[in-house]
């Protein structure tokens, strides 16, 4: 490989060509601030507009400072990153930034994690000249169902765009107007929900400041479990578990499932369930699709659509529903743990309990922002009444347990409440990238062959790899796997299959980079990828040490068939447990 | 007999179209359409005196011509053989009708090589190009030269990118030569954008066919097959010169498929901007061409390397282009004994303000500021006494009375605090407020930043409203400490061209006229009488006979008197409209 020398800071480096500064400084353990900057390492991702100018350097022979993100080092370049020219540089435009960023840090939801508070503790700033007559940009708050757009707070740094764009290919944002007025915001400044985005929320969990942010449910779970007059159920999802702790300090990676359901009791919901039970329903439902398509294919019947496509992941459904409307009878119709569990609650459980859907009050904790805007969709009500009433994300939940003053890391660890918190190690792994479709192949495999597996674990569908195959051997029939996460990696394979270039008998997909366990919902990465792989070992360590591996051996799922659903794909079950999918091209950018 | 009857832009507001017509009309109803020829030609530059209509061969120069005066002409000039001596230039300073566009002292100063054909030719037939040795160059070049001769010579003829940045077109072409790629691209920046400016729009519209010769000529050096003319869409009749230029050359074989027979091809494309002053940044140019949003990237790497669509893409200015054609045929040598050691050949330059001759002059470089403004430009307007002059638009900076004899070239106009730019040349008076004219140039770049970079997008939103507190009379002796610190650090961290620039209004009159701006935020008192706030009207009781002119013409009722007494304004009601001013006969209303 090619190198250059460089001086930095009177420090000798060799590093590869086309090195930028920054890294090479780092190389050297000099820290240069960043603030648009943003490296997702394993998701291949590097956004450098060179836009915010905080980590300007001295470059000898060079008229102007250079920004050290984006400048390749070149051969005896001497580089300076702190001098006082340099020092005196940051602090004017740090002060210019934050002129034009509203000051209500007290109430902004971002407070305590935002980077540009933290880069303005950084540089000392402590007053900024001119304030009381500098004018402010400002823009209308966009509210859509899952996100925020409080876009007087963006500070141009572009990483929304960087992913919604580059990483997702969804096009929902782009920067718009000129100057001080430019913003980043949806073609002709519609609002999002006009927009084609899909709600996975990539854009919030990248955005430095106040800017994007999920829309709160707190205070109504609260209002809700304060009324005497509702049963309040919650149900957490898989990828929950595996990150909560880091809100509380804990190590990236670190399993605190057992704690999640004692501060959720502390809380005051009346059951703690668990999404995982759903998960389990799910790969009946969906299994018995895949075979059922499967079978008919076999015998020839042309009008089977394969491959089979996952429908759990609901940014993924507004994915498709927007830009693959020519294939919406593909995906599998069974719909996603959060719903079916919704569906459950408010039907099987009400019964047991004696009660009327409308007296419970079903909450999801979910590592995700789509799942807001899904428990909303018109065709999870029931006369108005939502399956899931509220869904609040991982970092929500944080905040919750916060609030109610409780010692998280003190916690015992206690069990899920029954019948709907019984779940497999199968249903743990849907919150990394693989699972789903690694849970289906071990029930889908049994159930076909009539063999019981000799080994659990299909490490062949495991990884952060964007796209993956895998061809599992049915008894002599092999099974075509295909896998993507992240959507740009999605459209890819469905281009393939589109096209006809792919032959899967059945693809997973999820729309976060990692799966949900690098949801929009989950604890801000600040663009350490490494942690959503930490998050990842964490599920399978779930599953390994879990009795039950196989959805199809739940005891509490077989007896929801035996007592109320009949069998997979029954009639109850088709009227409780799937859905269909709508073509939203249409509603895009008409007022 | 030629009546070449100006169709620039200016011209053409003033009828310059009908004025044509109708001597056409006039020569057909006196059966001399086989003897006099009506032309309507490219920008004369003398705009502050247009409709120009010239008569050859005796260089008769007509100005402020109106259509009616087309009997007139035809009748007297071309039947009798005597001027219309109403319509002939008066040279201010003598008092003497010129009757020779040579002796004026706009022309003779002047040295046209890139606006060559501009006034001369009609620039929508090509054969009046090739009969001025149009495509002759291109035809040496393909049949005579290689890539790198060629190169060679444009570079020794010292010539250096006119858009303002001065880089040394040769070693721009070689660059993009030596990187291999299966396609390159020749863009033409026609985005001109400086305010005032329109050096590249006259060249459009005069000589299109100049910069489509230049292009293929590039086209050749660096081994590119597709042109593009980035063109604002503001400039409709510059397309529709460029259109109709680019399919006749195509009808000659001189665009298109094995160009005089030698097997090179070069076609060229126009892409309209949409007006963004940043897409003049080569990058942001690039990018807006390309489709996305018209925003600058950081260099490197150069378009040289990764251009238009990731190919390594020559991007010139139009005045760039148009003095290629003439380096060829006359040489390197010839076109390097023209201008100073290190600018060679000429400038364009557009003349505004407060200057007798508003117009496009092009001049040797190495000539002074004062030749410019005092000779060609015919000084001050009204006997005002100069104050400044502003080269390089809104980069540039605001130079003074010790400035003006300084040789014009890149370097030494970088040297005084200001810089070449693409050739804005804005003349002051000393009623200008230097205060006002920063804020002006800053109310223009903050319209026009992109946005992209934070120095850019707030910084110079700041410096705007600081100039702004300045004119209100709210500034302090801080604020301009402020001012100059802001300055620099936008100049120091912006992304590109635009924002690195930016601030240079603001630094000049900083510079060279500190006392002004301590007047303003030190005294309350703006010393050239423009800022508004600053001043006040007030009515000489001595002076004042109560005709009670200024209260009848004050539209807010502001003042108020006993007929036939000293009358009183009331400075809480005044809007500082300045009609008292102008009503009074007795020079009783004084401004303090």
């Amino acid at each position: 490989m090619e190198t250059v020398k460089l001086t930095i800071d009177n420090k000798q480096v060799e590093v590869p060509k086309g090195t930028t500064i920054y890294k090479a400084a780092k190389k050297l353990g000099i820290d240069i601030p960043v603030l648009c900057y943003m490296e997702l390492h394993d998701l291949g991702v590097e956004n450098k507009p060179a836009g915010c100018r905080i980590c300007v350097v001295e470059v000898e022979g060079r008229r102007n400072l250079a920004p050290s993100c984006s400048t390749a080092c070149i051969e005896g370049m001497v580089v300076k990153t702190h001098t006082t020219r340099v020092i005196n540089a940051r602090r004017t435009v740090m002060e210019l930034i934050l002129s034009d960023h509203p000051k209500d840090c007290l109430t902004c939801p971002k407070s305590g994690r935002c980077e540009l508070q933290d880069m303005a503790i950084k540089l000392g700033i402590r007053e900024i000249p001119g304030q009381e007559y500098a004018e402010m940009s400002t823009y209308r708050k966009d509210f859509s169902p899952s996100i925020i757009r409080d876009v007087d707070k963006c500070i141009m740094c572009r990483r929304c765009e960087t992913m919604c764009n580059e990483v997702q290919t969804v096009g929902a944002l782009s920067a718009v107007n000129r100057g001080f007025m430019a913003v980043v915001a949806p073609a002709f400044e519609q609002d999002l929900e006009k927009s084609p985005c899909t709600y996975c929320g990539q854009c919030v969990a990248v955005c430095p400041t106040g800017a994007l942010t999920e829309v709160d449910h707190t205070a109504k779970v609260i209002r809700a479990i304060a009324d005497p007059n509702k049963t309040v159920l919650v149900q957490t999802a898989p990828a929950v578990r595996a990150a909560l702790g880091e809100e509380f300090g804990l190590k990236p990676g670190t399993l605190v499932t057992g704690k999640m359901v004692a501060a959720l009791r502390q809380i005051g919901f009346d059951y703690i369930f668990d999404t995982d039970f759903a998960a389990d329903l799910t790969i009946m439902e969906e299994g018995t699709e895949l075979l059922d398509r499967l079978t008919r294919f076999l015998d020839g019947d042309k009008s089977v659509k394969l491959p089979i496509l996952t429908s759990c992941c609901p940014a993924w459904v507004n994915f498709f529903e927007h830009n693959f409307t020519d294939m919406l009878d593909v995906p599998s119709s069974a719909k996603s743990p959060q719903q079916m569990f919704g569906a459950i609650a408010k039907s099987y459980f009400a019964e047991k309990l004696g009660k009327k859907r409308e007296e419970l009050v079903v909450v999801s904790v979910m590592p995700c922002l789509a799942k807001k805007y899904e428990c909303q969709r018109d065709e999870f009500k029931v006369d108005g009444n939502p399956d899931v009433d509220f869904s609040i994300t991982t970092r929500e939940l944080a905040h919750l347990i916060k609030e109610f003053n409780i010692n998280f890391e003190e916690l015992p660890d206690e069990d899920f409440d029954r019948p709907l918190g019984e779940s497999t190690g199968a249903a743990v792994i849907f919150g990394a990238t693989g699972g789903v479709i690694e849970a289906a192949v071990r029930t889908a495999y049994e159930i076909y062959t009539g063999k019981s597996l000799s080994k659990i674990d299909f490490t062949e569908l495991r990884g952060m790899e964007g796209i993956r195959s895998a061809t599992i051997d049915f008894n002599g029939l092999p099974i075509n796997i295909g896998i993507a996460h992240g959507l740009g990696n999605a459209r890819k394979l469905l281009e393939e299959v589109r096209s006809g270039k792919a032959n899967f008998h059945a693809i997973e997909v999820m729309a976060c980079p990692g799966g949900c366990i690098g949801g929009g919902g989950q604890p801000l990465h600040h663009g350490d990828s490494s942690i959503i792989k930490a998050r990842m070992e964490a599920i399978y360590r779930e599953d390994a040490g879990k009795p039950i591996r196989k959805s199809h051996e739940n005891p509490y799922i077989i007896k929801l068939y035996e007592e109320f659903l009949g069998k997979p794909m029954s009639e109850k079950a088709h009227h409780l447990l799937h859905t269909h999918y709508f073509n939203k091209k249409k509603d895009v950018y008409i007022k | 007999m030629h009546l070449l009857v100006c169709g620039g832009t200016g011209c053409r507001a003033s009828a310059s179209d009908s004025i044509a017509e109708k001597l056409k009309a006039e020569l057909a109803a006196n059966n001399l359409q086989d003897e006099a020829q009506v032309i309507q030609t490219g920008c004369f530059g003398f705009c502050e005196k247009g409709p120009i209509v010239k008569v050859l061969p005796d260089n008769t120069f007509y100005t402020q011509v109106k259509p009616e005066d087309a009997p007139e002409i035809v009748k007297e000039h071309i039947i009798k053989g005597r001027k219309v001596e109403r319509l002939l230039y008066v040279d201010p300073a003598k008092k003497q009708k010129v009757e020779d566009s040579k002796h004026m002292g706009f022309y003779r100063k002047q040295m046209r090589i890139a606006l060559r054909n501009c006034g001369f030719i009609n620039p929508e037939n090509i054969d009046e190009y090739i009969a001025r040795d149009g495509y002759q160059a291109l035809g040496k070049v393909l049949t005579e030269l290689d890539p790198q001769q060629t190169i060679d010579i444009i570079k020794k003829s010292g010539l250096r990118g006119r858009g303002g940045g001065g880089f040394p077109t040769g070693i721009k072409w070689e660059i993009a030569s030596k990187n291999k790629a299966d396609q390159k691209y020749v863009v033409c920046n026609a985005d001109e954008g400086d305010p005032g400016a329109f050096m590249d729009r006259s060249i459009l519209e005069g000589d299109p066919h100049s910069v489509i010769e230049a292009m293929a000529i590039c086209g050749y050096c660096i081994g590119a097959s597709k042109g593009l003319v980035y063109i604002r869409a503001e400039y409709p009749l510059a397309i529709q010169r460029l259109r109709i230029a680019i399919n006749q050359a195509r009808e000659y074989g001189l665009l298109g498929n094995d160009i005089m027979g030698t097997g090179f091809n070069f076609d060229i494309n126009l892409r309209y901007g949409a007006g963004a002053f940043v897409c003049g940044e080569e990058t942001a140019l690039i990018h807006s061409m390309e489709g996305l949003r018209g925003e600058p990237t950081n260099k490197p790497p150069f378009p040289a390397e990764r251009g238009y669509m990731g190919k390594p893409t020559n991007v010139n200015n139009v005045e760039t282009f148009a003095n290629v054609p003439p380096i060829i045929l006359k040489g390197a040598d010839w076109y390097s004994s023209i201008g100073t050691e290190k600018s060679k050949g000429t400038k364009v330059f557009a003349l505004a303000g407060k200057i007798n001759n508003v117009g496009l002059i092009e001049v040797p470089m190495g000539i002074t500021l004062r030749e410019v403004i005092f000779e060609i430009g015919g000084g001050i307007k009204n006997g005002k006494k100069f104050k400044a002059v502003q080269t390089g638009g809104p980069s540039g900076g605001c130079l003074t009375e010790k400035h003006l004899d300084i040789p014009i070239d890149f370097d030494n106009l970088i040297a005084a605090g200001s810089m070449m730019g693409s050739g804005g040349m804005i003349v002051m008076d000393e009623d200008d407020c230097m205060v006002s004219v920063a804020k002006f140039y800053l109310d223009f770049t903050v319209e026009e930043s992109c946005g992209k970079c934070s120095p850019c997008r707030i910084g110079n939103k700041r410096l705007y409203e600081l100039l702004d507190r300045i004119t209100k009379g709210e500034g302090t002796l801080e604020d301009l400490d402020r001012l100059r610190n802001l300055s620099h650090v936008i100049k120091d961290t912006a992304l590109c061209g635009l924002g690195q620039t930016s601030p240079n209004p603001v630094l000049s009159t900083l510079d060279n006229f500190y006392d002004e701006y301590v007047a303003h935020v030190v005294d309350k008192k703006c010393p050239a009488g423009q800022c508004k706030s600053l001043l006040r009207y007030v009515i000489d009781p001595e002076a004042c006979v109560g005709c009670t002119a200024c209260a009848r013409n004050c539209p807010v009722n502001a003042i108020s008197g006993e007929r036939k007494k000293p009358h009183e304004i009331n400075p809480d009601i005044c809007i500082k409209c300045g009609a008292c001013y102008e009503k009074c006969k007795f020079d009783a209303i004084r401004i303090i």
